[in-house]
């Protein structure tokens, strides 16, 4: 795979050698080892490097100093301070651990099992007919039920275990995962697949040199939102009926009113969703480093 | 810098005994088109064409006179619907091992570099990747993308890709080159330059070559022969000997004898009311 040195889409406007232009085009062999300069990253480029920290400061103090000042109780809205306080007496509480461990596996079994039956089923689809014919009508069914409600009746089905989660997680994660792969089988560009088929390319050549390839991106970004519906799925999952996970966790600071608590348990959540997030990126950049960033279909 | 042609597979017994003088055989072809929920369209009518061997012929015609059909067919990837259609001795009924292709825009796979796009038919017809590894980097070489073989397709200019696609058509050996407007993509600058390349690079490689283009005086510069499409049905209206010395500066198109070639289809083409 390419090392990630190489910068140089996104950065057109950078100096002469760049790629592109009818110059290059016309001296048969400019040296192939001259690099563009690697620019100068600096504030001017970045605004947001300043913009983003500047909001989130913002936010923080302003919600500090101004829900005291408007007489807004600690109990209905804890100040930033407090909130930081009780996810330090989370974080040093053994049990917390505990919590955050049921929960994460919960999420990852239910994404590995939702995303690779997704996977298989989303493959036999694309590539056969009466796979499709047969069975898009019970997915687009499927894919209308609120996928929340049925966590009741998996906490009935598989009881008050990790199982019932790991379903919910496994399910919520399924659906949009299929699209996505559906949608990403079928995205090959009919040029590649005809210039494969000029040098005698078989289906298998085919469906392995451009149909996975082309899928990649669409894949990643079924990953990406899958692992997100995961955790969700998880968590609806420990609110219905648990005795651990963090959804519980969440419950029991709710019933102490604990509001403080509940919030550094949110805040746990997404710190857990964005660094799922982040390693997909950073797998879909390595592996999909092709595509542009914005091929991501919805749920 | 002659590439050398390998050994590799016998070819097959019909393409030893194909006689020198016709590498591909038109006689007879046509192609209809049969939309499910239109009416049927008759695309090509009666072609007879002969190329031989190590031949240079362009075929140029207004829009939609079936230029591209005609050239899917001889690439075996569309079915005709009558004559028949013989390539390096072998009667067409798919694509063939002895054919290269190079088509409109590069078509070159985004997630492999230079180097792995131009394997693709030494790893598609399964031959020795060792073998053709150096054919690649020679060819490479000839068409000046050497050093540039680890690069991806988005780093090299449109001109480079198409070269790379030029390298990708040729690397496994085959005895036609099938060119779908190659250079319509690029700027005039550009398109010139790959013009007296690709006459380097047929001098060099001697495959027989057929080129479909829009462009006349492109057809004029590069051909030996010039075969003229009347549009739908698609007929061959007139094929012109091109009778300019070897090898051809871009200088070529500047002399009286060239502009009378050029002049004469582009009669035609006004004639039929129908320039694109």
């Amino acid at each position: 795979m390419r090392p990630p040195t190489v910068t140089i889409k996104k950065e057109p406007q950078n100096d002469g050698t760049a790629p592109g232009d009818a110059t290059a085009a016309a001296s048969p062999a400019p040296d192939p080892k001259a690099r563009p300069a690697r620019r100068r990253r600096d504030l001017r480029d970045h605004p947001e490097w300043v913009l983003v920290p500047g909001v989130f400061v913002t936010v923080m103090l302003l919600w500090e100093y101004l829900v005291p000042a408007l007489g807004i109780d600690e109990y209905v809205l804890p100040r930033p301070t407090s909130i930081a306080e009780a996810l330090v007496t989370q974080v040093s509480d053994a049990l917390f651990w505990t919590h955050m461990k049921v929960t994460l596996l919960e999420s990852l079994y239910g994404f590995v099992i939702g995303v690779g039956a997704a996977l298989l089923l989303g493959t036999a689809i694309s590539q056969i007919r009466l796979v499709e014919k047969t069975l898009m009508p019970y997915i687009v069914a499927f894919q209308t039920v609120p996928k929340v409600a049925l966590a009741p009746l998996f906490v009935v089905w598989f009881g008050f275990g990790m199982t019932s989660k790991v379903v919910m997680a496994a399910v919520i994660s399924f659906f949009p995962m299929l699209v996505n792969v559906i949608e990403g089988l079928r995205s090959a560009d009919a040029d590649r697949v005809q210039m494969l088929k000029v040098f005698g390319a078989s289906k298998a050549d085919v469906f392995r040199r451009v149909r996975l390839p082309s899928a990649l991106p669409f894949i990643f970004a079924g990953l990406d939102i899958g692992i997100v519906f995961a955790i969700l799925g998880a968590v609806v999952g420990e609110f219905i009926g648990a005795k651990e996970g963090l959804g519980y966790l969440l419950l029991q600071t709710n019933y102490n009113f604990d509001i403080a608590g509940m919030f550094a348990v949110l805040v746990v959540l997404s710190v857990l969703g964005l660094i799922a997030h982040f390693i997909i990126r950073t797998a879909q950049k390595r592996f999909a480093f092709w595509a542009e960033d914005n091929t991501v279909i919805g749920a | 810098m002659a590439i050398k042609t390998l050994g590799r597979r016998p070819r097959t017994a019909a393409a030893a005994q194909a006689s020198d003088d016709s590498w591909i055989e038109l006689s007879g072809l046509h192609k209809i088109y049969r939309p499910r929920k239109s009416e049927p369209t008759h695309a090509l009518s009666d072609i007879d064409l002969k190329v031989g061997r190590g031949e240079f012929v362009s075929i140029v015609g207004p829009s939609g006179c079936g230029k591209t059909t005609l050239l899917k067919i001889l690439a075996g990837l569309i079915p005709r619907s009558g004559g028949t259609v013989r390539v390096a001795g072998c009667e067409v009924e798919g694509p063939l091992p002895e054919v290269g292709m190079v088509f409109q825009a590069a078509t070159l796979l985004p997630w492999r570099t230079i180097l792995q796009n131009v394997m693709v038919p030494v790893e598609v017809q399964r031959l020795d990747r060792a073998v053709y590894r150096e054919r690649a980097d020679q060819l490479l070489e000839m068409v000046g993308l050497g050093g540039f073989e680890d690069k991806y397709p988005d780093e090299l200019s449109g001109g480079m890709q198409q070269r790379a696609g030029i390298c990708r058509a040729l690397v496994h050996d085959p005895a036609v080159l099938l060119m779908d407007e190659p250079f319509g993509a690029l700027d005039a600058m550009t398109r010139e330059y790959m013009n007296v390349e690709l006459l380097r690079i047929w001098k060099e490689s001697g495959k027989t070559v057929v080129l479909v283009t829009h462009s006349i005086p492109e057809a004029v510069f590069l051909s030996d022969r010039v075969v003229v499409l009347s549009p739908r049905p698609g007929r061959i209206a007139e094929v012109i000997d091109i009778d300019l010395e070897r090898p051809r500066e871009l200088s070529v198109m500047a002399s009286d004898r060239a502009g009378v070639y050029v002049e004469r289809i582009r009669t035609f083409f006004n004639a039929q009311g129908v320039m694109d």
